[in-house]
């Protein structure tokens, strides 16, 4: 049995060694609403969040991930999201003359691009290509913690070190150069609810409305978690005592 | 069978039960082997909870081949669309997300059960005579097992589901000659592309089938000679064993319903704990990730095939190194079954998963000197394990036995 459980224990600590090779920088820990077994998504926060990407963000990244309906999930009522969906632009068609046209998005569109294709994208940025942010919380180590990080990265450049021309320097990045200037300082945005829109507030409200959009189903699954963690629990009891009552009369 | 009866005839029609039940079953007597092989089936008393893990891993492909039905009907397998119709699944079908986490853990957790598998055949002894082929059946699900889980890992066409694939069919152009062609006729092009994830997709459902048949040749096998267990002695009468039902089937329920607490804890909790972020940027050739990494089932393997120098060395070990387990019943020679009862083998098993979970951690670092100076010890240690240690130590050890199972289970309950 001691090597049983030994076996069992080691071969669950080895598993996530897969992630484990990676950088030297040391990501800050943030406490997320997000985080643990009851977890939600902070609505005001990703509500503002939001208004950070669409005013700041979305004039180089895409999302094209998200549907302006998918807003309703952040407590946006269908008269809002309407509203935040017509005041972008989607190219549309063929129409019947054959012409492709605009028109002003609606709730069933994905976020419009901000460059017609990549190519544009990195033409516009010196080469560098905007990665889309729809799932860029899952897509980097260290998730949410590292995109807040990032964005008030850019600070204490180290006198010794070389920052070309069009690059920044960004104490997070791996290997400290990146190819987007600072994007938020503070008052960058002004808040509806009256909020202080400080560089760290900016910062993490985008952060949390990037989380919502890599993983939107968090809240259900978390909820629905308890609930089967709950039912097998109560399974194990039940088959921990038929099992002793079975055995009992057994020698073994 | 008598002389008069060349067909059987009277002996079909005499199955133990009546009515509709008897009929069906004289016809096709599948309720009679169900019941001679999962209700009165009589297995060792001693069995400990190791032996919980084979059911463990049936239900596990069982949910994975559910949950893959389910992702079929929504996934599309094809460069242009993988990724996005993932994202679909995850974002916009009902319990997509759910169904999509559950395959991609539960894929994790089958290897986590099968190795524990493997762990206790090896511990034991279980793949002695007479239950070679058993275990010969059994490593040839862990090949499929392992060729099914890399095509699938390409499917979502990911970062590392691209270069992943990329370097794993690479290996197949170190084969000398036919190599290169094997490789075109693999990718259905020069490079991992839009018709390479196709015949994946395909390919992918193959080998997952071709598993469950196996999984009937492995069952078959093992109850021609009953299960082994922890003395490593078989039964000598009834009295040292158990009806399959309901001593077993209680207790690996029991065994189950706890591994699966520790799945839905990881799976609603953790669902990208043992995946790679990389994962969830869209494969792009002209952009290769700082660390190709592979699954971490794979990566004891892995580190045998950076370990060697050369690439047809390193393929060639990698291969050799599953390709030993499968002569593992020849190549030792003790008539001793259990690691209980040889002390010197059971140092060098135990070292031996030792340095399975040494090499798991050396596939993930990067290659550099000191990682593959311990890879390279790694790998040779592997090798030694089998070819010279198996056979040498049968015969220099001085094994102790129990004479019976009840012997056995009188001196572990004087111990506790």
């Amino acid at each position: 049995m001691r090597i049983f459980s030994l076996f069992i224990l080691t071969i669950l600590l080895n598993v996530n060694f897969a992630g484990a090779a990676g950088s030297k920088i040391d990501i800050p820990k943030y406490d997320w609403s997000w985080k643990g077994f009851f977890g939600t998504y902070d609505r005001s926060a990703a509500q503002r969040g939001l208004k950070v990407y669409k005013e700041v963000c979305s004039g180089c990244h895409s999302m094209n991930l998200i549907a302006y309906r998918n807003l309703a999930d952040l407590g946006f009522s269908e008269q809002q999201i309407k509203a935040i969906a017509s005041e972008s632009l989607v190219e549309d068609g063929p129409n019947e003359d054959g012409d492709m046209f605009e028109r002003e998005a609606i709730p069933s569109d994905r976020f419009a691009n901000p460059y017609p294709n990549d190519n544009a994208a990195r033409a516009a940025n010196n080469g560098a290509y905007p990665p889309d942010l729809s799932l860029i919380v899952k897509a980097r180590p260290k998730g949410a913690d590292y995109i807040h990080s990032l964005l008030l990265g850019y600070k204490d450049t180290p006198t010794d070190f070389k920052v070309p021309e069009g690059m920044w320097y960004n104490k997070y990045m791996e290997g400290h150069l990146i190819a987007m200037p600072a994007p938020l300082m503070d008052g960058a945005v002004e808040y509806d609810d009256g909020t202080e829109p400080t560089l760290e507030q900016l910062s993490s409200d985008v952060t949390t409305f990037l989380a919502w959009a890599a993983e939107p189903s968090l809240e259900h699954r978390k909820r629905l978690g308890i609930k089967v963690l709950l039912f097998l629990i109560a399974l194990f009891i039940l088959t921990y005592i038929s099992k002793e009552k079975i055995w009992r009369d057994i020698k073994h | 069978m008598s002389s008069n009866d060349p067909h059987g005839y009277k002996k079909t029609l005499s199955s133990p039960y009546s009515g509709v039940k008897g009929w069906i079953d004289s016809r096709l007597p599948l309720i009679r082997m169900m019941e001679a092989e999962y209700l009165k089936f009589p297995v060792p008393k001693s069995l400990n909870y190791f032996w919980s893990f084979g059911g463990i891993a049936m239900f596990c492909l069982i949910g994975l081949i559910l949950s893959g039905i389910f992702l079929g009907m929504h996934y599309k397998p094809s460069a242009e669309d993988a990724f996005n119709s993932v994202e679909r699944i995850m974002r916009d079908v009902q319990f997509g997300w759910l169904v999509r986490y559950l395959h991609m853990n539960l894929a994790s957790f089958f290897f986590i059960a099968v190795y524990i598998h493997i762990f206790r055949a090896l511990y034991f002894g279980s793949y002695k005579a007479p239950r070679e082929l058993v275990f010969i059946f059994g490593m040839l699900m862990f090949l499929l097992m392992m060729g099914t889980a890399f095509l699938g890992y390409t499917l979502p066409w990911g970062q590392m589901s691209y270069w992943g694939a990329t370097v794993i069919t690479n290996l197949f152009s170190a084969i000398p000659v036919v190599g290169d062609a094997i490789l075109l006729t693999l990718l259905g092009d020069f490079t991992v592309s839009d018709a390479t994830v196709n015949r994946f997709y395909v390919l992918h459902w193959l080998l997952a089938f071709a598993i469950v048949g196996l999984v009937v040749f492995h069952v078959i096998t093992l109850h021609m000679t009953g299960s082994n267990n922890p003395s490593g002695m078989e039964p000598q009468n009834w009295d040292e064993t158990l009806s399959f039902h309901p001593y077993m089937t209680i207790k690996d329920t029991k065994a189950m319903v706890l591994f699966f607490i520790v799945v839905a804890f990881v799976l609603f909790f953790f669902p990208n704990i043992m995946g790679h972020s990389d994962n969830y940027i869209r494969a792009n050739s002209m952009v290769t990730p700082a660390h190709i990494v592979p699954e971490w089932y794979f990566l004891p393997f892995y580190a045998i095939l950076r370990a060697i120098p050369d690439k047809l060395g390193g393929v060639l070990a990698m291969f050799g190194s599953i390709a030993v387990l499968f002569i593992l019943p020849w190549l030792d020679t003790s008539k001793v079954r259990s690691c209980l009862y040889r002390p010197i083998w059971r140092i060098c098993v135990l070292l031996f998963a030792l340095d399975f979970f040494i090499l798991m951690y050396m596939g993930a670092k990067p290659a550099s000197d000191i990682y593959v100076l311990i890879s390279r010890i790694g790998t040779a240690y592997w090798f030694l394990f089998f070819l010279v240690l198996a056979p040498l130590v049968g015969y220099l050890e001085t094994p102790r036995q129990p004479l019976t199972i009840s012997n056995f289970l009188r001196d572990k309950k004087a111990l506790t």
